[in-house]
């Protein structure tokens, strides 16, 4: 792996803020099996475009742009997500 | 009628199912049973079909997979599975697949599998409008060509589109074909293969319920009902990773299809403009969000008060006429008092909370359908997360403000089972707006009206206030606790999508609103009917031929008056003492005697205590009964003289009974204690069983105690009275 691509896969969703765009590069095992697949199942397979619109005034959750539509997900989940700093 | 065919609406939440819905039946809709699908769903014949192929549609909640994650997924699910279950009879005859323009790339995710399903499907394009505003260009004939079943464009608020897809839907139940299904690599086939095992008798339905399997195989909530396809899932357990290749694979076909389909979508990288986006930046920011939300739920409060009094007036008088009515009809006797006082008493009982439903279930419906609601949960989510909820459990407890019983209704927007007990078994600690009377009333009698503290705040009136931040605690920590202790579980996560803003058709959303009170006065109906009786007995029985005898004295005295107002005045007052007698010696009577030990350290007294039994039916009734008991002829709790008698009162050793302490303490029993029939057999009826609305009452009656307790002797400690 170049060091470009060990730098991408290192970056997850939630590190990204507001008015960012990325795709998505794979979701971590780690853990919680059902709400992988569950999000998997949301649309954000490896490969789909995303952006990040907003946090919520408290911090967290975010608010994401995916598939054409807006969906919410927190810090703790977003971790989980590996993604590709480069816009769609 | 077995002739009739049934046509499902599956989609995606938000996809404008009930709109299309609405578009294709009119507005005859009924709410009853179908077979394989466990709750209730709203049906109507279909508009502009042929005498002679009627065709019903079925109007289901909204999913994202046939993996279903909520109550309400499921129920889509299990109407869809109808056909798959042994022994289930009739099955559904075609689909329409209701996908929102806008978002295809994710909304052909559903389409895609249920196209696998073996049903006739018809595509029913939604929100094209909104789909040309952004710029979208969907070639409808190409993705039919693709997907191998009619797309039909609509904009179903404008009826745009809806005769073709008439004409649609009744060819594809003539012809009764199903749509070629994605077919995936061989790897992925053979592993569906493996877990279908020999599961049935047809090899296309066996291979959707292997893919259900294996979406599902990681679900641990015990929240599915079991079929008989356990086999299939532990087939499934072993092959961990078919499910994400399933998933990513499916997707690929979705993009596959989109190829040529679609136009003009937006580079993400560009800004969202849209007028949800920039109505969001209002409603979802820091200060001015805030100032919206409490605006919104002032103007939601004042219609509850405001409203509610004169419609509740409507049922009461209606509910006095019909008593009257009875009452002069039925030869006097037990049977007449029966009707009047049990039965028709039990069933205004039910009927009186309809119109305070029927308001607060409307506003909530509103504010569902428009999308707002989604921002509220993700507004306060990280603090709902803090108590081991997430932020759908917000709106649910604030309800519980106004009344616990659409309350308990609201907590359908959670998702797991037990984040919805949880939430159902704590909001009637919320205090709702029938406590206020009591707490009114017994801040006027037990307050002195001119004390101040600090000098300019009424003594009174802190206490009140105070007792409604008392609850909203009492409720969070009650879920804290219950939710660790009893039904402890990971915390829930907040996988929720926000809706693009638009205006709720008022049309459906009254609808809505009225089935729900329907199905309310059904289920809650019995039970309270059934509770009022019992209790009536209570308060009623046993009498005595000595008491009677006296009081038929008394009246034949009282006849011997000249002047006709001194005597009709003394008859009423005759009646009232005759009410409290019986009362008095009443079981419920008896009960309050018997109970009085217990309840004196609490600063009650046995007439607090007949109160008490009669509001666990409902807390008006504390009201009544407490006028009763002292033989008061006006039983409101406006009534001055109530006001007087009960500042009156004394033990029996002379001291006062409503001591400002002894008003908290009872005031502080009021807000905790389960004193509801109607929030007990909605929760029943909620949560499944008799078990958890037991637990609840057994727990707030407890509690009730002890915190009235530890006010009242640990307010004597202090030195207060």
């Amino acid at each position: 792996m170049s060091a470009d691509e060990r730098e991408s896969s290192r970056v997850t969703l939630s590190e990204l803020k507001p008015g960012d765009s990325a795709r998505v590069k794979s979701i971590d095992d780690a853990g919680d099996r059902a709400l992988r697949l569950r999000l998997l199942e949301m649309g954000l397979v490896p490969g789909t475009p995303i952006r990040i619109e907003r946090r919520a005034p408290l911090g967290d959750p975010m608010e994401i742009t995916v598939r054409g539509y807006a969906l919410t997900i927190r810090r703790r989940e977003a971790a989980l997500i590996r993604i590709e700093a480069h816009g769609g | 009628m077995e002739a009739e065919r049934r046509v499902l609406l599956i989609g995606n939440p938000n996809a404008g199912k009930s709109t299309l819905f609405n578009a294709l039946t009119g507005s005859r809709t009924r709410v009853g049973n179908f077979p394989g699908i466990t709750v209730d769903v709203a049906s109507a014949t279909l508009r502009g079909a042929s005498a002679d192929a009627p065709a019903r549609v079925l109007d289901l909640p909204g999913t994202y997979s046939i993996a279903a994650r909520s109550a309400d997924e499921r129920i889509a699910v299990e109407a869809l599975s109808a056909p798959f279950l042994v022994g289930a009879k009739p099955s559904p005859h075609a689909v329409v697949l209701v996908v929102d323009a806008t978002s295809l790339r994710r909304g052909l995710y559903l389409t895609l599998q249920v196209i696998d399903s073996a049903l006739p499907c018809v595509v029913a394009l939604t929100m094209m409008d909104e789909a040309r505003s952004l710029g979208l260009v969907v070639d409808h004939e190409a993705l039919s060509k693709a997907l191998g079943c009619p797309v039909v464009p609509v904009v179903a608020p404008k009826g745009e589109g809806i005769s073709d897809l008439v004409g649609a839907i009744q060819s594809a139940l003539a012809a009764n074909e199903a749509a070629p299904p994605t077919r995936f690599a061989d790897s992925i086939e053979a592993g569906l293969e493996t877990i279908g095992g020999d599961h049935g008798k047809d090899a296309r339905t066996r291979r959707l319920l292997s893919q259900w399997a294996v979406l599902s195989s990681f679900d641990t909530s015990d929240d599915a009902a079991k079929h008989d396809w356990d086999a299939l899932l532990e087939r499934a357990k072993g092959h961990p990773t078919l499910g994400e290749e399933l998933v990513c694979a499916r997707y690929a076909r979705v993009d596959e299809v989109l190829e040529g389909v679609l136009s003009g979508e937006r580079k993400t990288a560009e800004p969202t403009r849209s007028l949800t986006s920039r109505i969001d930046s209002v409603l979802v920011h820091p200060v001015w969000g805030l100032l919206v939300f409490l605006l919104t739920m002032f103007i939601i409060f004042e219609a509850l008060f405001a409203w509610v009094e004169p419609l509740t007036g409507l049922v009461e008088a209606g509910i006095e006429w019909a008593k009257a009515a009875a009452k002069a009809s039925i030869p006097e006797g037990p049977f007449n008092e029966l009707m009047t006082d049990g039965v028709i008493a039990g069933v205004g009982n039910v009927l009186v909370f309809d119109p305070q439903i029927a308001i607060l279930f409307a506003f909530l419906t509103f504010l569902e359908d428009s999308g707002y609601l989604a921002r509220v949960a993700f507004v306060i989510d990280r603090l709902m997360g803090k108590l081991g909820l997430n932020g759908r459990a917000f709106v649910p407890l604030l309800s519980g403000f106004a009344c616990a019983i659409p309350a308990v209704l609201a907590t359908r927007t959670l998702e797991r089972k037990r984040d919805r007990l949880l939430v159902m078994l704590v909001v009637p600690l919320m205090s709702c707006s029938a406590r206020l009377p009591v707490y009114v009333l017994v801040t006027s009698v037990a307050f002195d009206r001119d004390a101040k503290l600090l000098g300019f705040l009424s003594t009174g009136a802190v206490a009140l206030f105070a007792m409604y931040v008392l609850s909203a605690v009492l409720a969070l920590l009650a879920a804290f606790v219950i939710g660790k202790t009893v039904l402890p579980a990971t915390p829930p996560t907040l996988v929720l999508e926000l809706p693009r803003y638009r205006m709720p058709h008022l049309f459906h959303s009254a609808g809505v609103v009225f089935r729900k009170v329907a199905q309310f006065v059904r289920d809650a109906g019995t039970v309270i009917l059934a509770l009022t009786i019992v209790l009536w007995a209570l308060l009623n029985y046993p009498r005595t031929d000595a008491q009677a005898e006296t009081f038929s004295n008394l009246r034949a005295e009282a006849e011997q008056i000249d002047e006709e107002e001194a005597k009709t005045a003394r008859l009423a007052e005759i009646d009232a003492e005759e009410a409290g007698d019986r009362l008095r010696n009443s079981y419920a009577g008896r009960l309050g005697h018997a109970i009085e030990p217990g309840i004196r350290p609490l600063g009650f007294d046995w007439k607090i205590g007949i109160g008490l039994i009669g509001s666990f039916a409902a807390r008006e009734v504390f009201v009544s009964t407490l006028a009763l008991v002292e033989n008061s002829a006006d039983t409101s709790e406006e009534s001055e003289s109530l006001h007087e008698m009960l500042r009156k009162s004394k033990h029996a050793d002379g001291s006062p009974v409503y001591t400002p302490l002894a008003g908290v303490s009872l005031m502080v029993f009021f807000v905790v204690a389960a004193q509801c029939m109607s929030t007990v057999a909605i929760v029943r009826r909620e949560a499944g069983s008799w078990k958890w609305a037991i637990f609840m009452v057994a727990y707030m009656t407890v509690a009730a105690y002890l915190f009235s307790l530890l006010c009242y002797q640990g307010g004597r400690l202090l030195g207060f009275t």
